[in-house]
């Protein structure tokens, strides 16, 4: 059962051929088995999920069922789930039970999926390698000696392992897309202003977007139905018609016309993985498509002004948590200076503190233009980059990484090293646009992604252009062995 | 040497609104502490702001009053600092693009016409309060208050003295009542004032180091604050000392400014666009939808007094001072139907007396216009002398009777019959016959002592017009 894709899973409940309950407690026996090895759960929560899944069976049998009544799904532990701890990967908030739903956790509860429990991630979402969770790093079911990404390494290593077929991510600058590619699975950044961020709880608020992850293009269309759409408590959230996206995965796609950025392949980029995208290019060319090189020039720009902006955004966003009012506080603090600092220096770790430092330093009186301002003007020429691309080309395709998944501690002591994980990701959230990974091969022994990456609110065109290539090919349907078997 | 000093006030007007100004929970003053604080005003994790649109009218009326630009688009910015009771570790205000910019407020101080410029006025979130009692060594936070709009008014550099800066201060105060966008409560912090002060040597373009002065929440603090400022800069300079650039505290107990922190120690706020919220954009026609919305403003009803009721320019001020004196007065003349000067007069003197007295505000007054303009009718037809008319209105005061019915039970009525007044003239003068000697062998002034016996005689009733008059023929 657990080798079924959320649309089989569907399929199945809706012909009664097994119950949520078994399902259910199916995926819960696997975590109970598996996840002691992989560490992808923070909180499992077993006894909600049967719960859901006992009144998903009703609806069921009422007839009231929507695509994911019953299915059981996981959430990354940066959403706000009521009566749930929801930890954000940290020691800060280790002690938090959320009195609220997210938006995105809303939506999934209306259409009667499940939630089997909150997954781990670095810590506040930042770090590409789930090394920075206070709740210790995920592995890679592919090879445990290697990191699954981040951040939202959690998810994507749980839908590796067949731990879940479905769970939620956050995007801020590769953080679905680049584990979805080191696990070998399917993800999806939608476009800024699709998915609702009230409730998740925020990185950096001008680039963070959810989005679904699963096996298949597929289950990410039926996953992103349910989250997409207007919401009036987030004000960037956009206010437009969410499309048919499962209606549209059949589309031809003869005549596509496909954009090979010559700055994607560039130096620094594993040569098997250039030769693994240009294997699925080919691929794409037997669909119908074709292929033009085009140009993104500010494209080396987006690592420097990602590395302003987020930070900037980030050190502002977490001076709330301050011990006052919920999340860690010190022990016995003297004074109010010695709570903040004790409650904070003790609340979170080495990559965060690195990060609201930077941030602090580049909002500074006096150094605000030289950084931020400008790292908002790269950010203008950055999108006119895209936008030019978009008028000759349909889709822009590529490497997710310039590596496979690495072993683990090999970038944790070189900062740089490992944001540059993230070089070809973080361009697409600073132009707000969607993006996709798909699986399409393996090095050593490792998956490798490509992304896709389209024009505002094109996300119906990216799963379309996903799912035809997973009808010809079988990349996405390998399980790592000894786990997912 | 003469100094000259340069006086900007920086005011904070609480708005009117039902709701917070990015959340939903309501704003009403003083209810238990964190009992109308909600999610996003806690600061939650994963909490969003949402703009109240009412915050944003609010504004905009402000801004068409004194005559300012709406900005088109204007940005929230996030100002960064840690406080407890600061909930998200920044304020949510507006930095270089503010809603309204450029407007000015006529004042009058001394007979003399000033205009003074308003810089800008923007929208902000309150923070919440800091208890520092009856917690064993904490402090409490409550958090009712974190979140409700304000609006912070920032005059240009243009008073030049304590008396100006009041009156300013109390132009401003009017009319945001006047708008119905603040109540104005400045005991329960609703309206509130900072300011900055510096002194120059008369002559001098340039301005003297300026210091900040916080925390004045009464006219006379601000008035007093200034003052005390004033001479604490002139004394550093005179004796050859240099100002510093800080922000102080004001005393009121004993009524002194006192250093909080220097230029130095300030916060670096580290401003920048909340990306939490869209720039704000203001169509033209949301400007004329509120537009329609504008009462009539001050120096417009001051100015119509003086022409439909010819009222002086004093009296038109100090009815127009506020929207309820003005309702009030204008109340009383249309149900009375008397002189307005007459009824100016009893607003202005016997019921502005007995209010200040109970310490209460007109819309609070025991006596509501239809029973003061009873009165006023009854002096205008000379049922009762004015005179007659101050007891009157104390029995009015006390009780829920009207004019006629308190005229009635301690029969005041005047007496106006000529024969009845010459009766009791005859008596008087019969009973007094030195007096009226002496009077008629030049000593003029004993005509106030046959009015006075005569009132006497009768309880103060007669009609003192046709006394004098009788008595005039009588004594001859």
């Amino acid at each position: 059962m657990h080798h079924k894709t959320i649309a089989e899973l569907a399929t199945g409940l809706e012909r009664k051929e097994f119950s949520s309950l078994e399902l259910t407690r199916a995926c819960l026996e696997r975590i109970t088995r598996l996840d002691t090895r992989l560490n992808c759960f923070v909180t499992v929560t077993e006894e909600t999920a049967l719960a859901q899944a006992q009144a998903a069976d009703e609806r069921i049998a009422r007839g009231a069922a929507s695509a994911l009544t019953g299915v059981p799904i996981a959430q990354k532990d940066i959403f706000c789930t009521k009566g749930v701890r929801t930890s954000c990967g940290s020691r800060m908030l280790d002690n938090f039970i959320s009195p609220y739903d997210a938006s995105v956790v809303e939506r999934f509860n209306a259409a009667g999926a499940v939630m089997l429990g909150k997954l781990n991630m670095d810590e506040f979402a930042m770090g590409s390698s789930n090394e920075t969770s206070f709740y210790g790093p995920v592995k890679n079911p592919w090879n445990t000696s290697t990191v699954p990404g981040g951040s939202s390494g959690g998810s994507a290593a749980s839908i590796a392992a067949r731990l879940t077929p479905g769970a939620t991510g956050t995007d801020t600058g590769g953080s679905i897309r680049q584990p979805a590619a080191f696990c070998g699975i399917t993800g999806i950044k939608p476009t800024y202003g699709r998915v609702s961020r009230w409730g998740m709880i925020a990185f950096a608020s001008s680039l963070d977007q959810a989005g679904p992850m699963a096996r298949t293009a597929e289950d990410c269309a039926i996953m992103l139905q349910a989250m997409a759409g207007f919401d009036e408590r987030d004000s960037t959230c956009v206010d437009r018609p969410v499309p048919d996206y499962r209606a549209a995965l059949g589309n031809s796609l003869e005549g596509l016309r496909i954009g090979l950025p010559t700055e994607f392949f560039g130096e620094g980029l594993d040569p098997a993985i250039a030769s693994l995208i240009q294997d699925a290019v080919d691929e794409y060319k037997r669909l119908g498509a074709t292929v033009k090189e085009i140009s993104l020039p500010n494209m080396h720009l987006s690592a420097p002004a990602y590395y302003v902006v987020a930070p900037a955004e980030c050190s502002s966003n977490l001076a709330r948590f301050d011990g006052v009012r919920f999340g860690h506080r010190c022990e016995n603090p003297a004074d109010l200076a010695d709570l903040y600092t004790r409650s904070r220096g003790e609340g979170f770790g080495a990559e965060v503190k690195r990060r609201i430092l930077i941030g602090t330093y580049a909002l500074s009186a006096g150094y605000y233009d030289a950084y931020y301002l400008k790292a908002q003007k790269i950010r203008r020429l950055i999108s006119e980059d895209f936008r030019r691309a978009f008028e000759e080309v349909d889709v822009i395709m590529g490497p997710t990484a310039p590596s496979v998944a690495f072993e683990f501690g090999a970038k944790s002591a070189d900062p740089i090293a490992m944001y540059l994980s993230d070089i070809y990701t973080i361009a697409v959230n600073l132009a707000g646009l969607p993006g996709m990974s798909v699986p399409v091969g393996f090095s050593n022994g490792l998956p490798v992604g490509m992304q896709i990456i389209g024009s505002y609110f094109s996300e119906d065109r990216l799963l379309n252009v996903a799912h035809r290539y997973q009808q010809a090919t079988d990349w996405h349907t390998r399980a790592p062995a000894g786990i997912a078997d | 040497m003469e100094w000259e000093t340069v006086i900007g006030l920086e005011i904070h007007a609480q708005l009117a609104t039902r709701s917070k100004i990015f959340s939903g929970a309501p704003t009403a003053y003083g209810a238990e502490p964190n009992t109308q604080a909600c999610a996003v005003d806690l600061g939650l994790p994963g909490v969003l702001p949402v703009l109240n649109r009412e915050a944003v009218r609010m504004a905009v009326k402000f801004g068409l009053a004194i005559g300012a630009e709406i900005s088109p688009v204007s940005v929230f910015a996030r100002k960064n600092y840690f406080y407890p009771d600061l909930p998200k570790g920044y304020q949510i205000s507006q930095y270089d693009l503010p809603v309204v910019a450029r407007g000015q407020l006529g004042i009058n101080v001394d007979g003399k016409e000033l205009t003074i410029g308003v810089t800008r006025a923007h929208l902000e979130e309150d923070a919440g309060k800091s208890l520092h009692e009856d917690f064993h060594g904490y402090s409490g936070i409550d958090l009712n208050r974190a979140g409700t709009p304000l609006l912070e008014i920032v005059s240009e550099p243009d008073l030049r003295s304590a008396k100006e800066a009041v009156a300013y201060m109390k132009k401003l105060h009017a009319l945001v009542r006047y708008l119905e966008i603040c109540d104005g409560n400045m005991q329960e912090g609703s309206f509130r004032c900072d300011a900055n002060v510096s002194i120059r040597p008369k002559g001098q373009e340039k301005f003297g180091t300026r210091a900040e002065i916080k925390n004045l929440n009464s006219f006379r603090f601000v008035e007093k604050a200034i003052n005390y400022e004033i001479e604490r800069q002139i004394e550093i300079l005179e004796s050859g000392g240099q100002v510093i650039q800080e922000t102080r505290l004001y005393d009121s107990v004993k009524d002194e400014t006192r250093s909080m922190r220097s230029k130095e120690e300030a916060n670096d706020y580290r401003y920048f666009p909340d990306p939490d919220l869209l720039p704000l954009e203001i169509s033209n026609g949301f400007i004329e939808e509120v537009k329609a919305t504008l009462p009539e403003l001050p120096d417009a009803k001051r100015d119509r007094f003086k022409d439909q009721y010819g009222l002086s320019d004093y009296d038109a001020e100090v009815l127009t001072a506020t929207r309820e004196v003005a309702d009030y007065f204008e109340s009383v003349v249309k149900d009375s139907g008397c002189d307005p000067k007459l009824c100016a007069n009893w607003v202005m003197g016997e019921l502005a007396a007995a209010l200040n007295k109970a310490g209460l505000e007109i819309e609070q007054s025991p006596v509501k216009p239809d029973r003061l303009a009873g009165l006023i009718l009854r002096i205008s037809d000379k049922t009762i002398s004015g005179n007659t008319a101050k007891p009157v209105f104390a029995s009015m005061w006390e009780s829920n009777d009207d004019a006629d019915t308190i005229i009635e039970k301690q029969d005041l009525k005047q007496i106006t019959d000529t024969g009845a007044i010459e009766a009791i003239i005859d008596e008087i003068i019969a009973a007094n016959p030195e007096q009226l000697a002496q009077y008629r062998s030049g000593k003029d002034k004993l005509f106030g002592f046959f009015v006075g016996q005569a009132m006497k005689a009768t309880q103060g009733k007669a009609n003192p017009a046709q006394l004098n008059e009788l008595l005039k023929q009588k004594l001859q």
